[in-house]
Formats: C-alpha cells, sequence, structure tokens
C-alpha cells in the first residue's frame, strides 16, 4: 500500500460526497433534528433525556455511515470503477483505509456538530467528559462504514443494499440496550446482544454518563476490534480476478 | 514486421456461468503496433482483454505480457485497461477524474500530463464539467483518458469507438497508431468491421476460438476478397465445415 493512494483515495471519496448537496445537507443536519425532536418529546423527563440522547448520540452515525457507505461502495462495484481500481497499483488496504478516512473525517464533522446543539442548545449533561463521548461516536461511524462496505458485496442494486439496513442495523439497535438494559434481557438475547458490536456503543456511553463507573476505554477497544473485523471481512469480498 | 510480441497467449480456457467460453485460445500481440481484436458480440472479446488484465479468473492456460503473468504487480503501472462501459466516476469532474487516476499510475509525469490528456481526447475545455452532464461519447472518452493519462506500454481498450462520430473515431484510431509509433502495444476491440481496416494485425474471433491471426493484406489475400466483412464470413464459414 502507499500513503499517497490512501489520500488521494479518501481525497476522492470526498469530493464524490461534497458533491452531492443534499447527501451532506442530510448527514449533517439529520442527527441534530432528531435530538431536538427527542429532547421535547422527553420534556417532563430531562434525566431521561441525558441518559438516551447520549446512547442515541452514537447510533445516529452507525445508521447513516452504513448507509452511506453501502451504496457508495456497491456503486463502485457495479460501475467498474472497482475492477478497473485493482488493475492498477492500488492495494485493498488503500480502498478500505481511503474510505475509512473519509468517512471518519464526515463523521466527525456530523458527530461535532450534533453534539454542539445537544450540549449547548438542549442542555445534555455529560459527566465523563464529552471527548470520550466524540471518540465512541466516531468509532460507530467506522463501524457503520465498515460494514456497509462488507454488505455491499451481497448486493446488487441499491434498492437491495438499503434493505440491508433493517436487516443488519435494526437488530442491533433493539438489542443494544437503549430499550431494555441488557441484563434484563433473556439469556438468549442478551448472549445475542454481547456479540453485536453495537451494544459496546451504547455500554459505552452510557459509561462516559456515570460518575461511579470506569472509563469507556474497554468498550472502544472492543468496537475498535470489530471495526478491523469488519474491514477484513470487507477486504475478502474486494476480489481481483472474478468468475 | 515480425516483431517481440508484448502479449502471449497459450491454451487459454475460460468457463464463465458454466458455459465455456474460450476454447484453448493461443494468439499473440506484437510489441510497438495496432493489434484489431475484432468478432460479433458474444465472441469472447471482452473475456480475452479481461484475462490480459488480470481480472477473470481462467480454468486454464498462460498468458503473459512483457513476458510476466498477466495481473502480476509489477505490470499495473505497465497495462492501462479501458472497458467497454466507461469506467469513471460520474459525479466528479473531468479532471478531477483524470487526477485519481494520475496518483494511481504512480508517476510524477502522470500529474503532469493531466491537462495534455484532456487534449487529446478532445475535452479540453470540459475539465471542470462533471462526467455525468457529458454525453455518452465524451464519458467514454474520459475513460479512454483516465488510461492514457498514465502512458502505459501497453493499452488493453474494449470497443473505444462504439458510438463516437466519424471526426472522432478517425482522430482516435491516428492516436492510437502515434502511440504505437512510440513503442506502446496497442490492442483495440471492436465488432464493427470497417474498423479492421484500421489495424496494423488482426485477430478474428468467432464463438471463443480464433478464426485467423495476421495482418489485413494478408487476411484479404487468403480469402482472395478485398473486403473484411466478407472475409470474415469465408473464414466462419471454414471453421464450420472443418467442425
Amino acid at each position: 500500500m502507499s500513503p499517497r493512494i490512501t489520500l488521494a483515495t479518501a481525497a476522492r471519496v470526498l469530493r464524490q460526497l461534497r458533491g452531492d448537496r443534499r447527501t451532506v445537507a442530510m448527514l449533517m443536519v439529520v442527527p441534530s433534528v432528531l435530538m431536538v425532536l427527542l429532547r421535547y418529546v422527553l420534556n417532563s423527563n430531562p434525566e431521561v433525556f441525558d441518559h438516551i440522547g447520549l446512547q442515541l448520540l452514537g447510533i445516529f452515525p452507525f445508521v447513516t455511515m452504513f448507509l452511506v457507505t453501502s451504496v457508495a461502495m456497491l456503486r463502485e462495484r457495479t460501475s467498474g470503477t472497482l475492477e478497473r481500481l485493482l488493475t492498477t497499483r492500488l492495494a485493498k488496504l488503500d480502498l478500505l483505509l481511503g474510505y475509512a478516512l473519509a468517512f471518519g473525517l464526515a463523521a466527525l464533522a456530523q458527530v461535532g456538530i450534533a453534539t454542539a446543539i445537544t450540549m449547548g442548545w438542549l442542555g445534555l449533561q455529560i459527566v465523563g467528559g464529552v471527548g470520550w463521548a466524540v471518540t465512541l461516536a466516531v468509532a460507530s461511524a467506522l463501524l457503520g462504514m465498515a460494514l456497509g462496505l462488507f454488505v455491499s458485496a451481497f448486493a446488487k442494486t441499491e434498492f437491495q443494499a438499503v434493505q440491508f439496513m433493517p436487516a443488519v442495523v435494526l437488530p442491533q439497535i433493539l438489542l443494544c440496550g437503549l430499550l431494555v438494559p441488557r441484563d434484563q434481557m433473556l439469556d438468549v438475547l442478551h448472549w445475542a446482544s454481547d456479540v453485536l458490536p453495537l451494544s459496546y456503543v451504547v455500554d459505552g456511553m452510557a459509561r462516559a454518563q456515570s460518575t461511579v463507573s470506569a472509563s469507556p476505554l474497554g468498550d472502544i477497544a472492543v468496537v475498535a476490534g470489530c471495526i478491523l473485523a469488519a474491514l477484513g471481512l470487507g477486504a475478502v469480498t474486494l476480489r481481483r480476478r472474478t468468475p | 514486421m515480425s516483431s517481440t510480441p508484448a502479449i502471449v497467449v497459450q491454451d487459454l480456457v475460460v468457463d464463465r456461468s458454466r458455459r465455456r467460453v474460450l476454447h484453448g485460445l493461443s494468439c499473440q500481440v506484437p510489441a510497438g503496433q495496432v493489434t484489431g481484436l475484432l468478432g460479433p458480440s458474444g465472441s469472447g472479446k471482452t473475456t480475452l482483454l479481461r484475462c490480459l488484465v488480470g481480472v477473470q479468473r481462467v480454468r486454464s492456460g498462460l498468458v503473459t505480457v512483457a513476458g510476466i503473468p498477466a495481473g502480476d504487480r509489477a505490470l499495473r503501472t505497465r497495462v492501462g485497461y479501458v472497458t467497454q462501459a466507461p469506467s469513471v466516476y460520474a459525479d466528479l469532474s473531468v479532471r478531477d477524474n483524470l487526477r485519481y487516476f494520475a496518483v494511481l499510475a504512480g508517476s510524477a509525469e502522470a500529474q503532469a500530463r493531466v491537462d495534455d490528456t484532456m487534449a487529446t481526447v478532445g475535452l479540453a475545455n470540459r475539465g471542470g464539467d462533471r462526467v455525468a452532464r457529458l454525453s455518452g461519447g465524451e464519458h467514454a472518452r474520459v475513460s479512454l483518458a483516465c488510461a492514457l493519462v498514465g502512458a502505459p506500454d501497453v493499452l488493453v481498450l474494449d470497443e473505444p469507438t462504439v458510438g463516437l462520430d466519424p471526426v472522432l473515431r478517425r482522430d482516435l484510431w491516428h492516436l492510437f497508431h502515434e502511440l504505437a509509433d512510440h513503442g506502446a502495444t496497442v490492442l483495440v476491440s471492436s465488432h464493427v468491421m470497417d474498423e479492421a481496416a484500421r489495424c496494423d494485425r488482426l485477430l478474428l474471433l468467432r464463438e471463443g476460438r480464433l478464426v485467423a491471426d495476421d495482418t489485413p493484406a494478408a487476411i484479404r489475400a487468403a480469402t482472395a476478397t478485398a473486403d473484411l466483412e466478407e472475409a470474415f464470413l469465408r473464414l466462419a464459414e471454414g471453421q464450420e465445415v472443418q467442425s
């Protein structure tokens, strides 16, 4: 791999994203609007907002980056550009890291805006510090990106790619501890939630919000491991020679 | 006339979706010439070209480019491939596409060649335009330019002149010969027989088998006709009589 090609690939992906103003606007604005909505839905329970709001701040980047990446990578596969790229000096790692860098930066902007509005305007308190929360949210975005890259190999059309959202993302949202604490679930569901990576984003956010428990470093490490594993799976689907 | 072969294909067998597409094909492509790969659609032209750039899974046989197995890492900066459907980023400008592929080509000269290359394909004043807004022919020329920008030794072009106006087609054929005069090996596929006359050498493909491998003049002489289309018909009928 070459740092120059990785950076050029990241710049190219960001340039493509920037060209699509509507998608950029949605990525940057929608999470903040949803946080405002949630704040007023929970108008009479501000302490519930402190709790759930932060967890949702970790979940939004996962969902949006999953969708954007799965469609972007599917286009790369179906338009023939992926095949063409693989006939050049570009290494698979250049492509994966290029995407990670581009969507990581996009996620940082998204999370920054949503966090600023949620803390500044909506009055969300983060006990353990905003640094942990932003780190977890960006890790969550990268996790969504890596899974999106992987599942794009199993879709032939953009319709199919979008259908992976309810299939891959929604079960994780149901099981991640947002609706019901994970230790109150049936054993089977609890085990399932233990192996699903989004659970650790939400656990980490809960820890960042707690005065008693340890730092969310362990959760971040688990999420980072899952990102690497998903990227590894994604790399397997990038075949230079195809039938 | 006989120069060292740039591309050597030996007993190449390829199956695609359980159908045999190439039946033990052997041929050579000389360096520094324009070789035409002619045949009706479905004859296996694209499959053969995909083998030469190393993106086709093959059942058996050998393909080498400059003495190196096709698809080898060492060949990636030396072989330029233009797919039949244009494979460039429609959501980027012409110049951004060329700049990206220039980075992938890996030489400092490639970056400096971006503007000249746009002029070469007749898109000098369209650099800032998004590819999606161009016509089909212009789109195809961007794809060609992205291969030319790296100045590869071997150019593999899958039907690069389809749908172009006659003036532009003539200009591109001039360009191919100019590149060959400077030592490049140019392999151009086409299903239009009137383009065959423009090649230094012809490979005629039918149903995954080679029916001729010679200069246009020699093929005309062997089949006793001035018309290459007629020559192809006679060769194809001869093949049926034999089999």
